[in-house]
């Protein structure tokens, strides 16, 4: 029992909060929000240049071959810092399900595609039947869609994409209209339910690790907020009701975090349990989000009600992130059930 | 990060395991259940299964050995503590002396002091009670007005300590005193031992919420006392006891096996209800899967701190935050537990006790009383965890 990270794993995070100091700040998101694209190629680019679009893609096709445990603290650092690109969508989503993939043409698929993802020179985006729209597909290069089982791969190229947007300015959702065909079967129905599976559940893991970042600098911006705003002579910040807030919001934020990162572990060693600890990890991550922006606009006040003020860019992420992937009750259920059914 | 346990822990938790199997009282064609911690008879019952434990070295694994321990680490302890709440074991009536006094003595005790002290705290010969609140110190500590007064060569105490927990019954009892009549809130305070048959202590037991006499306030009138009996250096009282608090202590005071061992047992009644009544426990079903999730989040963050600490690195005010989440816990996993059992929850047992669903909440519900009321922990995550300014 060791549970920690190494120092390749601790300093690849390092990497990625300094690049993310300078090159996504506040100002640079609202000027991706003001994008007709919702993040930036320049900065995906530089990201692949670091590895970090890569890192899941296998060394043969030209990537790191990291794993999820590897993978967590990028995720939550690209939470923290509030990086609107596809990167949970391209290198957890669906990197893994096209590395997965059974299908007749899946080979030629990788062969084209994860050389592409890894240079930087392709997005990937995810979408299952049972989305109202499909997160990351405005941009995406090519797009792994699910529909009555069966996984293809479709270029963007080929489909019509109808844009849904949302509240998130960063978040370019699609509705997508495409047809199936025997060329972009990437996994058929008979053989997808452990990938669809494993999906979900990198999805959920996935998805908590970028709240867990969001929820952290949300108590981070509130704290501050609480130390610099002056009422009644003093900091609002000594007042034991704003106190309490926020302490609140940072414990539920720090009993989710090993949760996630166990997940991780869990999902990449395989074990029994790993859906079980995905879920937790999700049901966990979405709550304290949720508990941490609700905290943090209340600390705020007015200010953080605006849009001027940098707080929604973060808030309106953590909505967004727990409610997709199923929410926190969803997975609840999951976990539930699963439980009352192994007697 | 590897999240498995080692040969080594695994064997720990097998021998453990197949000890208390074989000797936990509530064990099939066993004894059956102590009596309660909180009656004499039970107090002496319980004394008696820490000796059966000592003499197989279970009841204090993480001490070095000379002093009735097994030199195991942190892990290894909670490995134990896993086993011994999935063993329904009985409470620890030594518990406050070996989490809380322990730790201090180990960092701050003369060796004359640890010898003297630490073994029959380890055999539960002398079982030990806190003595920090008094009536008008509490969420305010540092309001501390018992006072120690240098007589010739010895201490001579008086004033009032209360809430003591184990106090009715205990043999000894460690708290904060104030020596320096001129110091004021932490400074000045001594650390003292002292034998509750002293001549000059008075001990009157208080009714906790179940009727029983858990806690009691203990009077000082003129108790001598000699400087072997001081823990730390005199004046120094609150950083000794403060010291511990944010390192092994910090994890140590509730040990998560407790909360997954509640909520295993949870779904069990969930699952039962479930069939009974299926509308009913569907109405809690969230909140089952919620007291499942906490606990979990409990053990996993116990781990990855002691991860840290074995690694050299510090718990600190981040103790803080443990104490708020296992007693939310705590009274989450009881409470829903009462919720499913409906208008059967009030229920006294044949013998008049609270059932153990029912006792569990009792107990829970003092969670964020004691040990700083969660009111104060929040004080001192926003203050040093989150750098708010003092109020």
């Amino acid at each position: 029992m060791h549970f920690a990270f190494d120092d390749h794993q601790r300093e690849f995070r390092a990497q990625l909060r300094a690049f993310a100091e300078k090159q996504c700040t506040p100002a640079d998101l609202r000027q991706a929000w003001a994008s007709p694209l919702g993040w930036s190629r320049r900065r995906w680019e530089a990201l692949a240049q670091m590895g970090v679009v890569g890192m899941t893609v296998p060394e043969e096709h030209g990537g790191m071959g990291l794993g999820l445990v590897d993978v967590v603290l990028l995720l939550e650092e690209a939470g923290r810092s509030g990086l609107p690109e596809p990167l949970l969508e391209t290198a957890v989503l669906g990197v893994p399900l096209l590395v997965g993939a059974t299908g007749p043409v899946a080979d030629q698929v990788r062969d084209r595609w994860l050389p592409k993802v890894a240079a930087g020179e392709a997005v990937l985006s995810v979408g299952t039947s049972s989305m109202p729209a499909v997160p990351g597909a405005v941009g995406a290069d090519l797009l792994l869609l699910e529909r009555a089982g069966e996984v293809h791969a479709v270029p963007a190229a080929s489909v019509t994409l109808v844009p849904r947007p949302v509240l998130d300015g960063s978040r370019r959702l699609a509705q997508i209209e495409w047809e199936p065909s025997p060329a972009t079967m990437l996994v058929p129905a008979s053989e997808s339910a452990g990938v669809l599976a494993a999906l979900g559940d990198r999805a959920a893991m996935g998805t908590g690790a970028v709240l867990v970042g969001v929820a952290d600098r949300l108590v981070a911006m509130a704290a501050q907020y609480a130390v610099d705003r002056t009422q009644f002579g003093k900091p609002i910040g000594s007042f034991q009701a704003v106190k309490h807030h926020l302490a609140d919001a940072l414990v539920r934020v720090e009993f989710a975090r090993p949760a996630v990162y166990r997940a991780a572990w869990s999902l990449s060693e395989g074990e029994r349990d790993a859906s079980v600890h995905a879920s937790m990890a999700k049901a966990l991550a979405s709550d304290a989000a949720v508990l941490a922006a609700r905290s943090a606009l209340q600390v705020h006040g007015a200010i953080g009600y605006t849009w001027e003020h940098d707080l929604h860019l973060w808030m309106k992420r953590a909505w967004s992130l727990a409610a997709a992937w199923g929410d926190a009750a969803a997975h609840r259920a999951r976990i539930l059930a699963s439980l009352v059914g192994d007697a | 990060m590897d999240l498995r346990f080692t040969p080594e822990q695994e064997g720990l938790r097998a021998e453990a395991r197949s000890w208390l199997e074989a000797n936990v009282p509530s064990r099939p064609g066993g004894p059956g259940p102590l009596p309660s911690l909180d009656t004499r008879e039970g107090f002496e019952a319980h004394r008696a299964w820490e000796r059966t434990m000592a003499e197989a070295r279970w009841t204090v694994v993480s001490w070095p050995e000379e002093y009735g321990g097994r030199g195991a680490g942190l892990l290894e302890w909670l490995v134990f503590e896993e086993e011994y709440y999935r063993a329904q074991a009985p409470t620890r009536v030594g518990q406050n002396g070996i989490f809380l006094l322990a730790p201090t003595l180990f960092e701050f005790g003369t060796p004359g002091q640890k010898d003297r002290y630490l073994p029959p705290m380890a055999s539960g010969e002398e079982i030990w009670c806190q003595g920090w609140s008094e009536p008008d110190a509490g969420s305010d500590l540092a309001a501390i007005r018992s006072r120690a007064v240098r007589r010739g060569d010895v201490w001579v105490l008086d004033g009032q300590k209360t809430w003591c927990s184990r106090g009715a019954f205990a043999d000894w009892i460690f708290g904060l005193f104030r020596s320096d009549p001129g110091a004021e809130r932490h400074r000045g305070l001594t650390y003292f031992l002292v034998p509750m048959d002293a001549p000059g202590v008075t001990v009157r037991p208080i009714a906790q919420l179940d009727g029983e006499t858990g806690f009691a306030e203990v009077f000082f009138e003129g108790v001598e006392v000699p400087d072997t009996q001081v823990l730390g250096a005199v004046g120094q009282g609150w950083s000794v006891a403060m010291a511990t608090a944010g390192s092994e202590r910090g994890l140590s005071l509730r040990s998560p096996a407790r909360y997954t061992e509640a909520a295993g047992r949870l779904v069990e009644l969930y699952r039962r209800c479930a069939w009974a009544d299926p509308a009913a426990a569907a109405r809690s079903a969230d909140a089952v899967a919620r007291a499942v999730v906490d606990a979990e989040a409990y053990r996993l963050h116990t781990y990855w701190t002691a991860t840290r600490v074995l690694d050299g690195g510090t718990v600190g005010p981040e103790s803080s935050m443990n104490k708020l989440f296992w007693s939310q816990t705590d009274l989450l996993v009881h409470a829903t537990a009462l919720d499913l059992l409906g208008a059967q929850a009030e229920m006294l047992g044949d013998d008049g006790r609270p059932p153990p669903w029912l006792d569990g909440f009792l107990f829970a519900l003092a969670g964020p009383i004691y040990a700083g009321t969660n009111e104060i922990q929040r004080n001192v995550v926003a203050e040093r965890v989150l750098g708010l300014p003092r109020g």
